[in-house]
Parts: structure tokens; C-alpha cells; sequence
């Protein structure tokens, strides 16, 4: 019995009133866990019954305290006829097993009832005390911290880096068990919810075990995803990297961010033959050196001096890694993006207990990737991730990572610095540097010498997966850049469908890249950061939608222009139409350098902090005027025409000049990228945003071209961005980060339930949720904000901290007409691995949610949109209530991983699923000084105090 | 291709306060699309009639999901399903239960009853506000009724404690929650010209004294228990001939000289001082009660302003009268007619006018 849980359940509020006569409830609670079930007494007529129960406590082994979740159970009694159940709340208490996260849960839980929603809340206290076991063949990885965070987390310190871990278990989905025949969609759905989060916590205590088995503490970049393989049954699978991480101790750590040359480099060969020799499946010698990154605006910049050792990381299976943002130096080389996609067909999943299908598949998929790496002169993956698409029992598995050579020793920061005024050393530029050999290279490139340091040979163009490394020299700011695709297929089943399916991949993600290639020489820039590529499947289409953030790297070559050319140059109204065409690219270009101040001199000097010495930025210009001449010899000299003449007979290139054309610049004031941070762009605010939009669209038969669909997807993504910025427009100047899109196509099944008039025979139906993950930064910009700025907070420097001046300051003025004050905790949520301008203090533990709600009165609760509006809203409220309750007061790289919506207006029934994680932090604001030294306690609690009040 | 669902949802609740308006004006979404794309959000911003009704949209179920809680303002402080920072949950509660002045006006003094409920769309179409609008406001005032008749305690605070709402704004729910208790009149064509200011501030005149405790004293001041008598008593001034005559010339001598309209004050000082003691008397009578505003008007305000008396005479020749009944000797009832004096005093100060 190695674990002891005590829960208490101290009140209820705002209960839904479940006696008509009296108009009041009888509420008593169910606490269960395991098999163990203790009940409250019954609290007579009230909806704010005052229960304050005794402790239930539960005495588990700890392998169930990480599986099961707590569930609290809200009854209304009824004497005469069997208890109504009000609503459920879940409590994963695996934070309160890792003795440096939370040490208690308490707090107001919304009751959630998987058909009416949140029907109010309930206070709970929940703890746990640990025994000690030292057993070795124990089955629990109590301890082992998981982040979803893609760097190392903030307020700690990577000793090892180990390597990636992955598992996935399978079961049968409930909903397709044949008890489901018999029950009610009720209690299906509960079913589901439970099995879910058992599943989840399974997955977790074997990924920890496979941890502690390489000698880790902690999981990083932990990606789970759900695959509803429907009939053949539910796989929760996991990917993350496996680290030691040490905490670092505010105080302690000052001295050694500081430059101080002396102190000699501490190389330690020992530390990295001890750990090898245990006997995991993954095992990668890494050490990285500081887990925190200086901020971009650091005057320090460091440069690697790896320059030619050869790559001797010793790579046991697969040297993948799913962080995107690295510690300086750790990252040697980027080779470029590899991925590989596998179609496969599902067929049910005989025993749950031995995956090996599914594990196989993935095998085979890692396998792929790991040799594309070897291609490209590289030893490591990284920014590595793993997902599906499935459509009926079509299944395609991706991944994609970026090839890239890693640092194999531990260097210390104080080791090379430069300081920034200092003409001789450029900034780092090392990445970029081809890892590959130059006379033997794996795909025809243009070389030319790194621009910063004229020593070594880079590529014309870099796409990654990876965030932009911090130290990395970059002119201009970022942008946004989507390559979007539909390709219609025939309908078909199994086989047919699924190599049907596979014939048409390599010409969408061909199709992509071109167009990926394409926005961006038209934006004048000349590397992609945090690309990620969605292919979905539909019945009878395939969507493509590539994302990734544009960026002006100062070590890499200018990007040509766009070149038009006709084949047939003979008619006069033809090559005029050409010309124009020309013309117009041509003064898209010009307009885009200027829109992202790429290249004129005087928009540099604005750049706070800009990292680029003098002399690199008068070359930088000369190589832009140059453009022109090495278009010309670019064109003819290799075979990667299409990035830069587009041939106008094509009807393919029509189709991508009006692509091209028809992305709508954004509106003045706004920045958009799906990175962390946005390149270029240094004074952020504390003002944040995060929201969630979901669009479905129905598409008519008539629109079945590949180019009409083409039209209609740009212009709905158009759409949708557009209809954010107007959203925002009051926030301005603000930033779209990690503006992350999902697409997908329903089965169409759904579809013909939903018209009956015969007139429409097969109206296909486009279903196309759009999940965006955005947090708005406020920048600072002129005068004018600064006089928003609110001064009372900060006593002392509020020289520069705006944050989010209207609603902070009006905040504090108002409170006097609300009494008491607001006794709700405001949770900050991101998808960002931070939150400008301040300091995470705490990690208190992952969240990993999933809820189903369902309906059978949809028209009554608001149509479609009503439903799922009310549902992301109570999603939301779930999550802030897990996190107030842990003591947060935020949740950094969250994401909704899930969203599946269905409908049956005929039955006026609509059902959808949505699974969201993140970390739980504490954190604290940080006033303008401390910000430049980030790691110097600010003490100023009290500002977090008085911002929990807004 | 259609637009089947479409939906933004932000983990601070994004909220326009313009679209707010017109949803609590009762606009149809499509309505305020129209009006928005006049109002020339679309040129600053560079979006599609699409992209604004979308944004109305989405508002819309918004606010009527928010709807719920600001019934019970109280409660939007600690729910937990939308993150409304609190300068925000202020204004979101302010303006749901501010109401049109014109709308007021045509209910005000009306039972808060499923019959006025009814007639809703007679005053709609009346007034130009939306049915909708009006019954949110009905509804409204009959929120705030039925809470403070079940609370003991002053009724503004009440209403101010339990509605969030701003000092001004529980003044005049006050006023309004008053005038529907005791059924004033106030749709009479003599008492159109009044406004709905003037009723709340001779409201306001008339509780502040008063309404220490409970539904019984949501009452007019001037009707506590101990009072109803010596109201009555009042009539002296006017039943005795030589009292009548006394304070006559007491006023007179006071007045003469100081105002234009002294000869008509002095011809017409009967008719005024038994109007105003008569109103006092009539007081007793519940039933009476409900003619107050239109007994002063008739019987006092209208003579005044045939004979052109200007604001300052008004002020003037009350002044006096009230003063003057404290030097006539045989007068005893000193504290109860300056109490009724000093809100009648201000409640004519205030109706007077065009």
C-alpha cells in the first residue's frame, strides 16, 4: 500500500434545481476511486448544500494512483424512485505524486454532465501521502514530471538530455462495444470519458517507467494524441523526450549566466560514458548546458565552435527529439525538414494487451525518418512529432521532424561570448551551415558561403520544424506563410481507396512545397521556422495545409525574385499578359520588403536589440541589390526551376500565381506566426489572448474541380484570418503567435442524415473545424501607449511595462462597485511555453483533459454553433478550475489536440469530443528591470495578487 | 458553400461593447450587421460583410449565454464559465439594466403584472423601442421588485447591493420599484410634459424620510402609521378662517415687492393652500395616493403657470409659505408640516416646468 488518498468534500454552489416542486435539490456526493466508493449525506433543499464531509480516504498502490483519475460524483436523492445523477467532476491527481509540483488540490470544480454542460460547482480537497518504495520490479513511475512544453521548462536546468520515448496502448472504444446497443448515449459517453482518462494515465506511468529506466526525472515535449479508429477499436499513443532536469534555484544561478571567462570549460567525458550503459531503447548522449536561453535582446551571443568535428554520438535506435526550442550551442547544424507519411488500413485490434500492429507502423515510420536524417549528413532529429488522419478505415500516419547535427559536448556559456559591438565576431550563424557533404549532397541546392561568416557553405533556402533558435541573426521580421491544397480523389473503399490515397501524397506534398517556396520568395524571405504539414482525408478529397513562420536568416543568401515565363512567347497580348503578371509580383515583393522591414537600412536600426553589426548589414543590402543578375543564373544552372520561374501554359501555374496573389496582407498593426516567438519583434507586453475558433463549411456539388476547391479552401482560410484580425482589431498592435490550424473532412455518412429534400442528391459536406491556438501580444509601440500605461502596481520602475494598459488599469478602478472582490482566479492560458514578461515560477503538474458532450436539442441550445460555443466555454472553465485548484494561475503550452464534432439535425442530436493539455505554472510578473537579468528573484508577489483580481 | 457553424471563443471573454448595445437594444443580428457597416467599421478594418456578421454572430450567443447570470448579477462575480475581467462584468451589468427613458416612462406607475406584460407591443410600438428591449426592461423592474419586497433595510442600498448596479442607476430602479407599488398615475395627458427625471427625483424625495423597513413602508413617506393622523390635522390651515387669513397676510407681507407676479399670488393664496393641504389629507387615503402627482399638478403647478409665476417665484412664495406657518400662534402641528412642506417644496420645484 504505498499510497495513501484523502479527499473531502466541503460544498457545493449554484446546483441546478432538480425537484420541480419545491424547486430545490437534495444533493449528496459520490467519491470514488478504484473500486472503492464512499458517499456524503443527503443535504436537504439547497442548492448551496454546505456537505463538509469527513476525509474519505483511499489506500492504493501508487501504480493506480497514476492511472485511475478521482471521480466525484454530484446525486440528487430521491426516495421514492432511483437517485438522479447531476454531474461528474474527474480528477487526475498525478500532479500531487511529483513531490516538486502541487502538494494539494482544493478548490471550486465545475460539475459536468456530459448532456447539459456545467451544472454548477463543488469544493474539493484532495492530498496524497506517498510511501516510500524502493521496490526495482515496481510497475509505477510516481515522480517522473511530464511537460508538454517543447524546451526545457523555464525554471529548470537540463543536466542530460536522454532521448525519445514512446508507447501507445489500444482498447475497444465503448461506443462501438455491443452494450452500446443497450445503454443510453449517456452513459456511453461516460464510459468513454472514464476509459479515456484511464487510458491516458496507463500511457503515462509506462512512458515514466521507460524514463527512469534511461535514468531520467522527466518528460519533455510530451505529445499525446487520441486516434478514434472506430470500430477497430481507440489508440492513445505518446511521444516525448526524456530528460534529467535540476532545478534551479533562484539566486544560485546568477552567477553563472554571467559571461565569466574564467571558469574553465567543464568537459566531462566521464559524465557521458556513465550513463550509457543502461540498457534503454532510446538512448542518446546529450548534454546540453543551460536550460535557460538568454532572451533575444541578450547583448551576449554565442557561437559554436563546432565547427568540423565529426558527428560521434553513439545512436542506439532513434535520435529524435520532440523539443523545438533549444539551449544555446546545442543545436550544431540544421540539415532541413524530413518526414514520411504511411497509409495504412485499420482492422481491428485483436488483443489490446499486445499492440504490435500499430507499434510496427510507427516502427516502420521512424525508420523511414532516421535514414532520411542519415541523408542529409545528419544524426539527430528534432522538433520531432507523430500524427494521423483516419477516414472510415483509411489511416495515414505521419511525422515529421528536421535533420539536424547536435552538439555532443557540454560546453559552458561563458566559454565564447562575443560581445555584440565587438567587429569581429558575427552572431551565431552556425546552424545554418549544411551538415551534409558539398559535392555529395542528397538533393540539388544552391551553395553559397554563409553570409556572416564567409567560412562556411550554407543553403539558399532552410525549412525546419523547430522554433527559431534565440541566438540566430535574422533581418526584418517574421510572417505567417500557408500553403494550402485540395485534391479531389474518387470514392473508394479499402484497398483501392487506400492506394488510391497513396498515389496522390507525394504530389500534394510536392504541390505544398512549391507553393511553401513560392510566398516565400514573394515575401523576400528566405527560411521557414515550425513548419508543419496536415494532410486529412475525406471521401472523396484530400486537403493539404502547410504553416510555417517566414524569416529573412542574415546568414543566408537573398531569395530571388519570381520570374514568369510563357513557353510560347509568340502572341503580343500573351506576353503582355505576362508582363503584367510580372509586374504584379514584382510590386509584391517591393511591397513585402517594406511590410516586414526587410532590407532597408534605417528599418534595422528600429529593431530593439537588433543583433546585426554594421558591416553585416551593408552586405546584406548589396546581396539584395545583386538579386536580379543571380536570379538569372539561378534559373538556368539548377533544376529547381519551379521555386522561381513559374511557367504560365501551366495550368497548375495559374492556379499558383492567383494563390499567390490572393493572400490578403494583413491589416496594419498585426504580425502573425506559428512559432513561439516572432522573429524580429522584441517588446512584448504582458497582454495576452489566447482563443479558440472553429469553422465548418458545406461545400455545394458543384465545386468539384481541383482548382474550384483550390479557391474555395484559400478563401476560406482567408476568411478565417480575416475574421480574426477584425476580432482583434481593438488589441492592436498586436501578434498572432502559434496560430495553429486543424483541418478535416467528416465522413460523409453524417452528411446524408442531414438533407431530405430530394432535390440534393449528394450534397457533400464539408466539415472543417479550424482550431486556433492564438495568444496576442501587445507590443509596445509609440507615445501614445505608453501613457496607457498603468503606474500604480509597479511602485517603483513602471517605466516601460505596459501590460495590457486599458484593462489592467480600468480593472483596479472598478473594483470598488463589485463587492468582495472576484473570488475567481484568473487563469492565464497560452500555447506558448511562457508568458511575456513574466516568470514561471512553478510547474505544478500536466493537465490532460478530454470531454465529450452530446445534445438531443440542438435547435434549443442554439443551432451548431450554439452547442460547440458553449462547450469550448465550459472546456475552458474546466481547465482554469484544474488549475486554480492545483494553486496555478496559468496553463503555458496548451493546445487542443482534439475536436470532433458530429451532428444529426434530423434528430435535432449533436455529440463532439475535445481533448486539451498544457502545464500548470505559477507565475509571477516581472517589473522592466529584473527582466533584462531574467533570473533574479523579483519578489513582487503582490503584483500577481493584484493582477488575480482582474 | 454555406457556413454551417462558426465559432470564436476566447479564454478572456472578447466582448464589443457597441454590438452589446445593440443586442440589448433588441436588433436583430441582421439588423446589426446594417448597422454596423454604416457605422464604417469595414473601411477601417478591411473586412468582408461576412467577417461582420460573423463577429455579430458570435457575440450574440455570447451575450445570451451571458444572459443567465445577469439576472443574478451577483453570481457573475464567482461563475466560473466565463473570465470577464471585473471592469468588464460592471459594464456588462450596468447596461443590462439601464432602460430607455421614453419606455420608462410609459409603465411607470403600472403593475409589474403579466396583463402590463402583455401590452408590451402597444408600448413598443409607441415608443420605437424593440418588443424585445421591453421586455428585457419589464423584466428587469420586475426582478428588482420582487427581490427588495422580500428585504428589510433602505431600498436603494438593497437594490444596490444585490443588482451591482451604480448609485444613480439604483436610485432610480428605487424609483421606479416605489412608483409601481403604490400605482402612482402618471399616464395622464396633464402629466405628459413630465419627465421621468422628475418623477424619479420626487421619488427619491419621497422615500428618503421613510422605507427604514420592509413592503410595508415602500411607501410614500408621508404614510407612516404615527403620521396618517397628523397629516390630517394639517387641515386646520385651511378649515379655520382666521388660521387661512393670518397666514394670508403673514405671506403677503413677506412677498410684496420682491416679485412680479405678487398680485396673482395674493388673489389665488386660497385656492393654492387648500389644494396643497388637501393633497396632504388625501394622502391618508391609499387609494388617493395614486393621484398625488396628478392633484398637484392640477391643483397647484397649473394655476401657478397661468399666471405666469417664473421658477423664482415659485421658490419664493414657497418658501415663505412654508416659514410662515410656524409664526401663526394657534398652528401646532410645527415639525409634521415642515416635513410635508419640504418634499411637496421640492417635488413642485422640480415639476415646474415646461
Amino acid at each position: 500500500m504505498p499510497g495513501k488518498l484523502k479527499a473531502k468534500i466541503v460544498a457545493g454552489r449554484h446546483l441546478p434545481v432538480m425537484d420541480r416542486a419545491s424547486d430545490l435539490t437534495d444533493a449528496f456526493v459520490e467519491v470514488k476511486f478504484g473500486n472503492t466508493t464512499f458517499k456524503t449525506d443527503v443535504y436537504p433543499k439547497s442548492l448551496n448544500p454546505q456537505w463538509n464531509s469527513e476525509w474519505f480516504k483511499f489506500e492504493v498502490d501508487d501504480e493506480d494512483l497514476q492511472d485511475e483519475p478521482l471521480q466525484i460524483t454530484v446525486l440528487d436523492h430521491d426516495t421514492y424512485s432511483a437517485n438522479d445523477a447531476i454531474g461528474k467532476v474527474y480528477i487526475d491527481i498525478d500532479p500531487l505524486l511529483s513531490s516538486e509540483a502541487a502538494t494539494v488540490i482544493s478548490g471550486w470544480f465545475p460539475i459536468y454532465d456530459t448532456i447539459h454542460g456545467i451544472r454548477g460547482e463543488i469544493n474539493v480537497l484532495v492530498k496524497v501521502d506517498l510511501f516510500n518504495d524502493l521496490n526495482r520490479f515496481r510497475q509505477s513511475s510516481c515522480g517522473v514530471k511530464f511537460f508538454c512544453t517543447t524546451s526545457i521548462p523555464r525554471c529548470y536546468r537540463a543536466a542530460l538530455v536522454h532521448g525519445f520515448v514512446e508507447e501507445l496502448v489500444v482498447n475497444e472504444d465503448p461506443e462501438y462495444q455491443w452494450i452500446d446497443r443497450i445503454r443510453t448515449p449517456r452513459a456511453s459517453n461516460e464510459a468513454r470519458q472514464r476509459l479515456i482518462s484511464l487510458m491516458s494515465g496507463e500511457l503515462q506511468r509506462k512512458i515514466g517507467l521507460k524514463v527512469l529506466e534511461m535514468g531520467g526525472n522527466a518528460v519533455v515535449g510530451y505529445l499525446q494524441c487520441f486516434d478514434l479508429e472506430g470500430e477497430s477499436g481507440l489508440v492513445v499513443r505518446a511521444i516525448g523526450t526524456a530528460c534529467t532536469l535540476d532545478k534551479l534555484i533562484p539566486g544560485s544561478e546568477i552567477k553563472e549566466t554571467l559571461p565569466s571567462s574564467s571558469s574553465p570549460p567543464p568537459f566531462s567525458p566521464s559524465k557521458l560514458c556513465s550513463r550509457q550503459s543502461s540498457s534503454s531503447d532510446t538512448d542518446l548522449s546529450l548534454t546540453p548546458k543551460m536550460g535557460k536561453t538568454p532572451p533575444p535582446s541578450s547583448p551576449f551571443l554565442t557561437l559554436c565552435l563546432l565547427l568540423s568535428s565529426p558527428p560521434t554520438l553513439d545512436l542506439t535506435e532513434f535520435p529524435f527529439f520532440t523539443l523545438t526550442c533549444f539551449p544555446p550551442g546545442f543545436l550544431v547544424h540544421i540539415g532541413g525538414v524530413v518526414s514520411a507519411r504511411s497509409v495504412k488500413l485499420l482492422d481491428r485490434i485483436h488483443n489490446p494487451d499486445e499492440p504490435e500492429t500499430r507499434d510496427a507502423w510507427w516502427e516502420e515510420i521512424r525508420q523511414e525518418i532516421k535514414s532520411h536524417a542519415k541523408a542529409l549528413g545528419c544524426h539527430a532529429v528534432v522538433g520531432y512529432s507523430e500524427s494521423t488522419t483516419i477516414c472510415e478505415e483509411v489511416c495515414i500516419l505521419s511525422a515529421s521532424g528536421t535533420a539536424a547535427m547536435l552538439n555532443p559536448r557540454f560546453m559552458r556559456e561563458g566559454l565564447c561570448v562575443y560581445s555584440r559591438f565587438d567587429d569581429a565576431s558575427p552572431p551565431s550563424c552556425g546552424f545554418c551551415h549544411i551538415p551534409y557533404d558539398e559535392f555529395n549532397m542528397p538533393f540539388p541546392a544552391q551553395l553559397t558561403y554563409c553570409y556572416h561568416c564567409r567560412r562556411q557553405k550554407v543553403p539558399d533556402v532552410l525549412f525546419t520544424t523547430i522554433d527559431l533558435p534565440a541566438e540566430a541573426a535574422v533581418t526584418g521580421k517574421g510572417c505567417l506563410i500557408q500553403a494550402r491544397l485540395c485534391r479531389t480523389k474518387k470514392k473508394a473503399q479499402g484497398e483501392v481507396n487506400a492506394t488510391a490515397i497513396s498515389n496522390l501524397l507525394p504530389f500534394m506534398e510536392y504541390e505544398l512545397h512549391t507553393q511553401l517556396m513560392n510566398k516565400l520568395k514573394l515575401r523576400c524571405m528566405n527560411a521557414l521556422f515550425g513548419l508543419r504539414i496536415q494532410i486529412s482525408v475525406g471521401e472523396n478529397m484530400l486537403l493539404g495545409l502547410a504553416s510555417a513562420t517566414g524569416v529573412y536568416l542574415s546568414a543566408l543568401p537573398a531569395p530571388g525574385g519570381i520570374q514568369i515565363a510563357g513557353k510560347t512567347p509568340s502572341d503580343l497580348s500573351y506576353d503582355q499578359h505576362i508582363s503584367t503578371m510580372q509586374k504584379r509580383i514584382n510590386d509584391t515583393i517591393a511591397m513585402n520588403k517594406e511590410l516586414y522591414n526587410i532590407h532597408p537600412p534605417e528599418c534595422i536600426e528600429e529593431v530593439v536589440g537588433s543583433p546585426i553589426p554594421d558591416r553585416q548589414r551593408s552586405r546584406l543590402f548589396r546581396s539584395t541589390s545583386e538579386s536580379s543578375d543571380e536570379l538569372s543564373e539561378l534559373d538556368l544552372s539548377h533544376g529547381k526551376k519551379d521555386a522561381f520561374v513559374l511557367e504560365i501554359d501551366d495550368t497548375d501555374a495559374v492556379e499558383d500565381i492567383q494563390s499567390l496573389l490572393t493572400d490578403a496582407p494583413m491589416p496594419a498593426g498585426f504580425y502573425s506566426c506559428n512559432t513561439e516567438v516572432m522573429p524580429g519583434i522584441y517588446n512584448w507586453t504582458s497582454g495576452l489572448q489566447m482563443f479558440t475558433s472553429v469553422r465548418v463549411y458545406r461545400l455545394n456539388n458543384a465545386n468539384l474541380t481541383n482548382q474550384g476547391l483550390n479557391k474555395i479552401f484559400t478563401d476560406l482560410c482567408e476568411n478565417l484570418l480575416k475574421s480574426l484580425y477584425f476580432k482583434l482589431r481593438s488589441m492592436i498592435p498586436c501578434c498572432l503567435c502559434h496560430l495553429n490550424f486543424t483541418v478535416a473532412v467528416p465522413e460523409e455518412e453524417l452528411i446524408q442524415v442531414r438533407r431530405h429534400t430530394p432535390k440534393n442528391t449528394s450534397p457533400i459536406l464539408f466539415i472543417f473545424p479550424i482550431n486556433i491556438l492564438v495568444s496576442i501580444r501587445e507590443l509596445e509601440f509609440g507615445e501614445n501607449e505608453e501613457q496607457l500605461q498603468f503606474s500604480m502596481e509597479l511602485s517603483s520602475s513602471s517605466e516601460r511595462c505596459s501590460p495590457l494598459p486599458e484593462v489592467r488599469s480600468r480593472s483596479l478602478r472598478s473594483t470598488r462597485s463589485l463587492p468582495c472582490g472576484a473570488p475567481v482566479t484568473v487563469v492565464k492560458m497560452t500555447p506558448l511555453s511562457f508568458l511575456p514578461r513574466t516568470r514561471i515560477v512553478k510547474y505544478l503538474g500536466i493537465i490532460n483533459m478530454f470531454f465529450i458532450r452530446e445534445t438531443t436539442s440542438l435547435r434549443e441550445e442554439g443551432g451548431v454553433s450554439g452547442f460547440l460555443h458553449s462547450f469550448i466555454a465550459e472546456v475552458f472553465a474546466m481547465v482554469r478550475a484544474h488549475v486554480a485548484a492545483l494553486g496555478g494561475n496559468a496553463v503555458v503550452s496548451y493546445s487542443m489536440k482534439e475536436c470532433v464534432f458530429m451532428e444529426n439535425p434530423n434528430k435535432n442530436q449533436a455529440q463532439c469530443l475535445i481533448n486539451v493539455s498544457g502545464d500548470a505554472v505559477i507565475f509571477v510578473r516581472e517589473s522592466d528591470q529584473e527582466a533584462i537579468p531574467p533570473l533574479i528573484t523579483c519578489g513582487q508577489t503582490s503584483t500577481t495578487g493584484a493582477d488575480g483580481t482582474t | 458553400m454555406s457556413v454551417e457553424l462558426d465559432v470564436f471563443v476566447g479564454n478572456t471573454t472578447i466582448m464589443d461593447e457597441e454590438v452589446y448595445q445593440f443586442w440589448l437594444d433588441g436588433y436583430t443580428v441582421n439588423d446589426a450587421v446594417k448597422v454596423r457597416m454604416e457605422g464604417g467599421v469595414l473601411e477601417e478594418c478591411e473586412a468582408s460583410a461576412e467577417v461582420l456578421r460573423s463577429d455579430t454572430m458570435d457575440q450574440y450567443r455570447t451575450f445570451q449565454m451571458c444572459e443567465r447570470l445577469l439576472h443574478s448579477p451577483a453570481k457573475l462575480a464567482n461563475q466560473l464559465l466565463f473570465q470577464i475581467p471585473p471592469h468588464r462584468q460592471a459594464m456588462l451589468i450596468e447596461r443590462y439594466y439601464t432602460f430607455d427613458g421614453v419606455f420608462v416612462r410609459e409603465v411607470l406607475g403600472k403593475k409589474l403584472s403579466k396583463g402590463t406584460k402583455k401590452d408590451l407591443d402597444d408600448v413598443s410600438a409607441k415608443t420605437g423601442v424593440t418588443l424585445k428591449s421591453c421586455r428585457r426592461q419589464f423584466d428587469n423592474f420586475k426582478r428588482v421588485f420582487k427581490v427588495v419586497e422580500e428585504l428589510k433595510g433602505p431600498l436603494v442600498e438593497n437594490i444596490r447591493q444585490h443588482f451591482l448596479l451604480s448609485d444613480k442607476l439604483a436610485r432610480d430602479y428605487a424609483a421606479i420599484v416605489f412608483f409601481a407599488n403604490n400605482r402612482f398615475e402618471t399616464g395622464k395627458k396633464k402629466l405628459h410634459y413630465l419627465t421621468f427625471q422628475d418623477f424619479a427625483f420626487c421619488a427619491g424625495q419621497l422615500i428618503i424620510v421613510h422605507c427604514n423597513h420592509s413592503r410595508v413602508l415602500m411607501r410614500p413617506a408621508l404614510i407612516g402609521k404615527e403620521f396618517l393622523q397628523d397629516l390630517k390635522e394639517l387641515k386646520i390651515l385651511i378649515t379655520d378662517k382666521d388660521l387661512l387669513d393670518q397666514h394670508k397676510s403673514l405671506v403677503c407681507t413677506a412677498l410684496r415687492g420682491k416679485t412680479k407676479a405678487f398680485n396673482e399670488m395674493e388673489a389665488n393664496f386660497k385656492n393654492l393652500s387648500r389644494g396643497l393641504v388637501n393633497i396632504a389629507a388625501k394622502l391618508t387615503n391609499t387609494k388617493d395616493v395614486r393621484d398625488f402627482f396628478i392633484d398637484l399638478v392640477e391643483k397647484f403647478i397649473e394655476p401657478c403657470r397661468s399666471d405666469k409665476w417664473t421658477a423664482g417665484d415659485m421658490r419664493l412664495y414657497l418658501t415663505h409659505y412654508t416659514n410662515s406657518a410656524h409664526i401663526l400662534d394657534t398652528f401646532k402641528h410645527q415639525v409634521v408640516w415642515d416635513r410635508y412642506m419640504g418634499v411637496i417644496k421640492s417635488c413642485i420645484l422640480k415639476m415646474y416646468h415646461d
